[in-house]
């Protein structure tokens, strides 16, 4: 393979690597804070594209102004989540994965309902379908918005989580809740910042995804949400590095796999469950060997 | 050997009998529609009995079962499926031996198909089962996928993406009827023995288990093997009933399915996973309905589809929340209920163990 | 012999080393207290004991047998029995299935017979049966069989994990922290059971307990453990006059 031919499989690696990251560390955010594993994270994802594209077919909106509503309006739909399902089932002691399980179903379906199960065209600006040429490669434009706002977005988690009084009782309470409460922390308030910080972050990269392959369907969340959650296994679940680097080489991976053997191109959903597998029974604390919640005996 | 005849023996062989009588003349005698969803009821009620056993009584909770049932249904489908239309279905390639030229009737078929998913579930259990809780949950349903997946991609194998068709029809609703009575009885006796105790003690405090003698491994796979097994029959009855199968009947919102019916029925009761599916089935029917578009009074409403499946959610949902113990809670269907106990003497021994 | 034999137990998680060379030789019918402050590694050594740990170094012995790195329904089925210091009862089952599990491990029927309710199978569940109620009869809780676990009052949940216990027919009974949570009567009526309990089941009991009148009262022998380390074994008289231990519980420096 020549040069320049692996060079744009890399970067597209590099872009889906980092769309992968960005949702991971989604996951991993609410995990490290309630322990929850939040299928329905991709369906948040999905619900804020289909909110964005709504806006500007239906209402002719300027795209920043669509993707910001849509923002909102899956954020606060995260909280509702935690609210009256998550919430409650943590309350009761009863395993809150099977409240994720019915979110996600009915978020789904909800979609279905409201638009129908047929892909839609996802708008986006214009500029991002473009192409720039250097030499050979042939480098999209997309590619490039992904890397540098990842790059950014991550960026600014890291100053939110060490800076911030929240970000710095967020971490406290993915360590030890206890502690963290004897601290003054009040648990419920640092879970909804945890719950905004984790749907802000489908939403950016809803609209970074859907503007790489911008086509949505009421399941579209599925495929990016589970590679997501096996990126933050990966990485590491509970860590925000973990889930950084987890992502990010899954994604790379993934089209390195495309790019030497692609013949198995059709198998890559296949190996991801497979990593993901062998992960969890052999290393389920990830590359960054993240301590994993045992029984007391 | 010495056969104790108890009266609830009797009425249980009685109602057996029963059963299989009736499905014999419903299958000639009531609509085709009907009889299909008896049909579906019958397989339904198979893999949420299966869920329960593996859940609602070994505590484990697996959601490896769209990926178990499509097991089934393609050895059931691919072994009785002639050669001729397999030859002319396989669009992309031909099938491998000895998938080409076997053609085998419906039994054995079926017994494959439960005895092939044993005995993958047994090599997904294997590794699985050494997990708890949510993780226990993902990488079942990662097998489930990663099943689903090799289909599409082993068109060689099933044909790929395009699925099975014109799989022949052998099976009448004493087939369905029979499977469901096996089920009941495998798993009833299973739960009601000494075994059972053992895998509700791993339920309960899977370490004070251990502490006590009990070898969870062994236990655990145990259960996942058989629920495994009913769970290939099950699918392999579906094959039959649906006479298509491809890869897209396997997806997770099978296993979703099956676990908000176990659910709605109570995950420890055999009786509510039997009432459940019927439940399901019915409804299910209902709210097709209502997503086709339909005129009352001469006002038309446009039908809304996927609203079938937005109300189990929501019904899940709720479930969860508000009931989660489901229709039956803890409790089974016994003759007691309807006669009086047997005897009122063994009262002690009968209410903890049937030695009928 | 001795019937459990530990030479050379050491347990290390990481860095952090939990016990450190732990020897003890219990003969048959003793019993024998391990005392210590909180995390000096006596629930560690429990825990290797029953095989929940393996232990990093050193070597176990059961009856001659050696059980180190066994998995605890192993340890059990070879005659090791545990009482967990916080009431596991399992709680959605019956009195009576609480006690019979200690019989399964000894049903020899397959699985499969059990279904189909074999002969053979149906004579062992009798004799089960037949074991669990005298059990229950013996602790005064045949009346209860039919109530559930979880519902039966602290005091009575202890006596039916003794029960359990003793379903399974150990030679060796480990009770961790048994007076936990009682009243000066509760406490007295409890030493007088395990003595009982000893006599009557033939068995020999190793026991960790805070409670200084149920360890002075019924121990033969202690074992003191801090940090892990044993500072001193001997009878109760030796080991309450014994100035490393006072200094250990009171705490120097």
């Amino acid at each position: 393979m020549d040069i320049s031919l692996f060079l744009q499989f890399l970067i597209n690696g590099v872009a889906l690597g980092s769309l992968y990251a960005l949702l991971a560390i989604g996951f991993t955010i609410v995990f490290g804070v309630v322990g929850l594993i939040n299928i329905a994270h991709g369906d948040f994802f999905m619900m804020a594209a289909f909110l964005a594209m709504w806006g500007v077919m239906k209402y002719n909106l300027p795209w920043y102004i669509s993707f910001a509503i849509a923002t909102v309006i899956t954020v606060l739909a995260g909280l509702l989540a935690e609210k009256i399902a998550y919430r409650p089932l943590r309350k009761m002691r009863t395993s809150s994965f099977i409240g994720a399980i019915s979110i996600s179903f009915l978020l789904q379906n909800l979609f279905v309902v409201l638009f129908t199960a047929r892909s839609k065209p996802f708008p986006h600006p214009a500029f991002l379908d473009e192409v720039l040429h250097f030499g050979e490669i042939v480098l999209p434009v997309v590619n490039i918005v992904i890397v540098v706002f990842s790059a950014i977005l991550f960026l600014a988690l890291t100053l939110i989580v060490t800076k911030t009084n929240a970000g710095r009782a967020m971490r406290a309470v993915s360590k030890d809740l206890e502690a963290a409460q004897l601290m003054g922390v009040n648990p419920n308030k640092i879970i909804s910042f945890a719950f905004i910080l984790s749907t802000s972050f489908a939403a950016a990269g809803a609209f970074l995804y859907c503007s790489k392959f911008p086509y949505v369907d009421p399941f579209t969340g599925m495929i990016p949400g589970i590679k997501a959650f096996i990126g933050a296994v990966v990485g590491g679940i509970g860590s925000i590095p973990g889930a950084m680097v987890g992502g990010f080489t899954l994604g790379l991976a993934e089209i390195m796999l495309v790019a030497f053997l692609p013949t198995l191109t059709s198998y890559r959903d296949i190996f991801a469950y497979l990593v993901l597998i062998l992960f969890l029974l052999f290393r389920p604390g990830g590359i960054f060997n993240v301590k994993v919640r045992e029984e007391k005996v | 050997m010495k056969i104790e005849l108890k009266r609830n023996t009797i009425l249980t062989i009685l109602a057996g009998i029963i059963v299989l009588v009736f499905s014999l003349w419903a299958d000639k005698n009531l609509d085709a529609y009907v009889v299909r969803l008896m049909h579906m009821w019958g397989i339904y009620a198979i893999m949420v009995i299966s869920f329960n056993l593996i859940y609602g009584f070994t505590g484990q909770f697996s959601m490896a079962h769209a990926g178990l049932a499509a097991i089934g249904a393609y050895v059931v489908g691919l072994f009785t499926l002639s050669p001729e239309i397999k030859a002319t279905t396989f669009f992309i390639t031909a099938p491998v031996w000895p998938i080409n030229v076997v053609e085998w009737p419906l039994l054995p078929s079926l017994l494959l198909a439960g005895l092939l998913t044993a005995i993958i579930g047994f090599c997904i259990g294997a590794p699985a089962l050494r997990l708890r809780g949510d993780y226990l949950l993902i990488v079942t349903f990662g097998f489930s996928e990663i099943i689903r997946l090799l289909l599409v991609n082993l068109p060689m194998i099933c044909n790929g993406a395009m699925g099975l068709k014109g799989i022949p029809q052998y099976s009448n609703l004493t087939w369905t009827a029979g499977a469901v009575l096996v089920t009941v009885f495998v798993v009833k006796r299973l739960v009601d023995s000494s075994y059972g105790r053992a895998l509700k003690c791993i339920r309960e405090d899977d370490i004070a288990a251990e502490a006590v003698g009990v070898n969870l491994f062994k236990h655990k796979i145990l259960a996942f093997t058989i629920s495994a097994f009913f769970v290939g029959i099950a699918g392999g009855l579906l094959a039959e009933i649906l006479g298509t199968i491809d890869p897209s009947t396997f997806k997770p919102y099978l296993t979703y399915a099956v676990v908000t019916m176990a659910v709605l029925g109570g995950v420890r009761s055999l009786t509510g996973g039997v009432i459940a599916a019927g439940v399901y089935t019915v409804m299910s029917e209902w709210l097709r309905g209502v997503e086709a578009p339909r005129t009352i009074f001469n006002i038309s409403f446009p039908g809304v589809p996927g609203l079938r499946m937005l109300a189990f959610a929501i019904m899940l949902l709720l479930l969860i929340l508000f009931a989660r113990n489901g229709i039956m809670g803890t409790r089974e269907f016994s003759w007691s209920w309807i006669f009086g106990k047997q005897n009122p003497r063994e009262e002690k021994a009968e209410e903890n163990n049937e030695l009928a | 012999m001795s019937l459990l034999s530990i030479k050379n137990l050491t347990m290390r998680f990481g860095g952090l080393t939990a016990v450190s060379d732990f020897n003890i030789e219990l003969e048959k019918g003793q019993i024998v207290g391990l005392i210590g402050p909180n995390g000096s590694g006596k629930t560690t050594v429990f825990n290797v004991i029953t095989g929940f740990y393996k232990p990093t170094e050193g070597h176990l012995y059961l009856d001659e047998k050696e059980i180190t790195g066994l998995s605890p329904d192993r340890i059990t089925a070879l005659g090791l029995t545990r009482i967990f210091q916080n009431s596991r009862v399992f709680r959605n089952l019956t009195v009576y299935d609480n006690v019979l599990i200690g019989d399964h491990l000894r049903m020899k029927a397959s699985p499969a017979e059990a279904v189909l309710r074999t002969p053979n199978y149906i004579r062992q569940e009798k004799q089960a049966y037949k074991l669990s109620m005298e059990l229950l009869e013996g602790l005064g809780l045949d009346h209860l069989i039919n109530e559930q676990a979880g519902e039966l009052p602290y005091g009575l949940q202890r006596k039916l994990e003794v029960a359990r216990a003793l379903s399974t027919h150990p030679k060796v009974l480990l009770l961790d922290e048994p007076a936990t949570g009682m009243t000066s009567e509760e406490t007295t009526e409890m030493i007088q059971f395990i003595l009982g309990v000893r006599k009557d089941f033939d068995l020999t009991i190793l026991l960790i307990e805070h409670h200084m009148r149920v360890v002075m009262g019924i121990c033969e022998q202690i074992m003191v453990l801090n940090y892990g380390e044993t500072i001193a074994t001997g009878n109760p008289k030796e080991i309450q006059n014994d100035q490393k231990v006072i200094d250990a519980y009171l705490g120097t420096g």
